[in-house]
């Protein structure tokens, strides 16, 4: 008799056929990702990194919890007509620290990912309360409720702890003094200002959503889109460099 | 003639456990509602953003994931669960191995439906798409997940043919696959046990190409793989045909499998990915066109000898038509996967477009064709309650698509070429805001479209439910729309 063809004997073994599948779907995964993880040409050699601040991550998970990735992306992509418009293309560098990224997929709104220190924070608090108010042909939603709810940050240490775990390089004075970061950032006379911007330089530090009675989401929010895109310093960067 | 060996007359009918498909086709037709209608709404609020109502509950952001995962996991996870249960049954002449573990797969996939859209509500989200449901959900999908691979197997090990069949090579590949996927791009850590939030592993460059890996293959092994398995069952049978060549399903098979995998890198061009993982991806994007349009003919060559069945039968039409969305959406995705295409189409409405071309036309047809299949044969009817219902179903639905594609494509394009025109001094001519004021119309037409496809779902639902009562509607049936006694 012939021998029996591979396909023959796969088609009726269902444990091989199973095997035999696994095996064909993961040559392409790792092919393109795991070199991704050596190869260190991946990330750019930039200064200005840095993990965000405790009130910017916070404001980070706003952003998420708010699914604002589904129309906004964060990638200024290497195209003429982008970099005029938003600014220099992204780096893989300026999402080193992201868990998870957020490059998006879709442009419903503007690119995001330069859009600190493009508009100042009052514009910002107008901008959540009501879109239309500052661009009338706006067709984003109402984010009126972030300037009204407090901020609940009693958990941020934990945060950054576990952030910590996935690879963000986070200290312990970052860790332990995280709850008092926050705080700080919200005002210019807190006693812990210079320590803080020490420790995360190029900050931003504001009453972002001008109500200082208390710290709000909408707070959070700001103090995240203020620092988009604002960390590389982009005069000592050569691209001829990074060429991959 | 028996169009393969595995014929409803050919075991006896008291081994199927049909009870579970039974569930799962009402799951189906249920969450397919749901999700339709949620994607209406989001849809006019892009045309009308007071319909976001001011509520954290009710805005897009959170309402978009609720859309996505309602029609691709809810909805397709539902008829694909209903559809492989009972092919996998019938293919292999014996009951599935554990009836237990099959509503167990079926009670704890609901569950995880449930959790992850109230998550969504609730803004419990790890902020990536198609991949939103927070740890404790994943956790929970990957034990009913296993659990649906083992049964599978262990149900293709009691088979009594001697061949796997293929609608079950594909079916198996989804299943194995997903669970791969899953595994890899939702690994992350808790901030606390009792905390729903939680950290990806992945960050950065790495994981965006993680994540557009796993969500271009969920395209590809979710919504593909699976439908293909649905595919290579469901016309035969309504055909009453066998499927046209054997040997291009092996080709088909393995091609699309080895193939799929390389093409998420197509999500990530000109971004921060490096241009040599870009550059596959982008190769094998334009391959993938080969084994997709491959598998398109041995579909549609089914009908070889029976072309005349198209006149009368509507489920016909909708399966066909399925198959023809599938090879136009798979021509056009290779497209947009070259870059100088993708510089265009990329951030907008075109992609919208171009996964709604596949959604509604292939997964929402092939699905609706398998139903109308199973639903007479599940509850005992001769036939589905109206034939006419189904032809109305059919064209509003169709023109439904028609309208959010065409509607999205000229959005699409035309935002594109908005976004990059310079006028005679080099400066760029449109600032963005122009762009979104300029694209109103066709948001109008879109949810139009989505309207009619809504319609012509609560058409199916109507008709489904009056056939599972037993009722037939008193008009002229053509001689294929009966079913023959078994």
């Amino acid at each position: 008799m012939a021998k029996e063809s591979f396909q023959k004997k796969v088609e009726k073994n269902s444990v091989l056929l199973t095997v035999a599948t696994l095996i064909v779907i993961s040559i392409g995964g790792l092919v393109e990702i795991a070199p991704l993880f050596y190869l260190e040409s991946t990330i750019e050699k930039v200064k200005g990194m840095r993990p965000y601040t405790p009130l910017e991550l916070m404001g980070r998970e706003i952003y998420l919890r708010e699914g604002c990735y589904g129309c906004h992306s964060q990638q200024v992509r290497s195209l003429k007509d982008e970099v005029e418009r938003y600014g220099h293309y992204s780096l893989a560098a300026e999402s080193m620290y992201d868990h998870p990224f957020q490059w998006g997929s879709k442009r419903t709104g503007p690119d995001l990912a330069r859009v600190g220190g493009r508009y100042s924070n009052e514009w910002h608090v107008m901008h959540m309360n009501d879109p239309r108010s500052v661009v009338p042909e706006s067709i984003m939603p109402s984010y009126s409720w972030l300037g009204k709810t407090p901020l609940d940050y009693r958990k941020v240490s934990k945060y950054l702890e576990t952030q910590r775990t996935v690879g963000v390089p986070y200290d312990d004075t970052d860790i332990l003094m995280a709850f008092t970061d926050l705080e700080t950032q919200v005002n210019p006379d807190h006693e812990n200002y210079d320590a803080f911007m020490e420790r995360y330089p190029k900050a931003s530090v504001a009453d972002f959503d001008l109500n200082p009675d208390q710290i709000t989401e909408l707070d959070a929010l700001i103090a995240y889109m203020q620092m988009l895109g604002t960390l590389v310093d982009f005069t000592q960067y050569r691209p001829a460099d990074d060429y991959r | 003639m028996t169009v393969f060996a595995a014929d409803n007359t050919l075991a006896p009918k008291d081994e199927y456990q049909d009870g579970v498909v039974r569930a799962a086709t009402i799951a189906t037709v249920f969450w397919g509602i749901v999700g339709f209608s949620v994607g209406l709404l989001i849809a006019l609020q892009l045309a009308f953003p007071a319909l976001n109502f001011d509520l954290p509950w009710t805005s897009f952001g959170r309402l978009r994931p609720l859309h996505t995962s309602a029609v691709i996991f809810a909805f397709g996870g539902n008829a694909l669960l209903a559809t492989s249960f009972y092919s996998l049954m019938r293919t292999c002449r014996t009951g599935l191995a554990s009836e237990k573990a099959a509503w167990f797969v079926f009670w704890g996939y609901q569950l995880f439906i449930v959790m992850a859209a109230l998550g969504y509500v609730l803004g419990i989200t790890q902020g990536k798409e198609y991949a939103e449901p927070e740890w404790y959900v994943d956790l929970w999908l990957t034990i009913v997940w296993v659990v649906y691979l083992v049964l599978y197997i262990a149900t293709l090990k009691q088979r009594k043919e001697p061949h796997i069949y293929v609608s079950n090579w594909f079916y198996l590949a989804f299943i194995a696959t997903v669970a791969v996927l899953h595994l890899v791009n939702n690994a992350a850590v808790p901030v606390e046990i009792t905390s729903a939030k939680s950290y990806i592993v992945h960050a950065g460059v790495q994981d965006a190409l993680i994540q557009w890996w796993y969500a271009h293959n969920a395209v590809g092994f979710f919504l593909t793989a699976g439908f293909l398995g649905m595919m290579y069952y469901f016309v035969p049978k309504q055909t009453g045909r066998p499927v046209y060549s054997y040997r291009l399903s092996i080709v088909h098979f393995w091609s699309l499998i080895f193939l799929y995998i390389w093409a998420g890198p197509h999500h990530l061009l000109y971004t921060a990915l490096p241009d040599w993982v870009q550059t596959l991806g982008m190769t094998f994007s334009i391959m993938l066109w080969m084994p997709s349009w491959g598998g398109m003919i041995n579909g549609v060559m089914t009908l070889s000898g029976v072309w005349h069945k198209l006149r009368t039968d509507p489920i016909l039409w909708f399966m066909i038509s399925a198959l023809a969305f599938y090879g136009m959406s798979t021509f056009e995705g290779p497209m947009m996967s070259i870059k100088a295409v993708n510089a265009l189409s990329h951030y907008t409405d075109w992609t919208i477009g171009h996964v709604h071309s596949g959604a509604l036309g292939w997964v929402g047809f092939i699905s609706f064709g398998a139903i109308y299949y199973l639903v007479p044969r599940l509850w005992g009817a001769k036939r589905m309650y109206s034939v006419a219902l189904i032809r109305w179903h059919f064209w509003i639905a169709t023109i439904g698509i028609v309208l959010y594609i065409v509607a999205m494509w000229v959005s699409g394009i035309m935002e594109g070429l908005m976004w990059r025109e310079y006028d005679e001094l080099g400066f760029l001519v449109y600032s963005f805001i122009e762009t979104v004021e300029a694209k109103h119309p066709y948001y109008l037409i879109r949810a139009l479209g989505g309207l009619l496809y809504v319609l012509g779902s609560l058409i199916m639902a109507y008709n489904l439910i009056m056939t599972a009562k037993g009722k037939e509607r008193n008009e002229s049936i053509p001689e294929d729309a009966m079913i023959k006694a078994a």
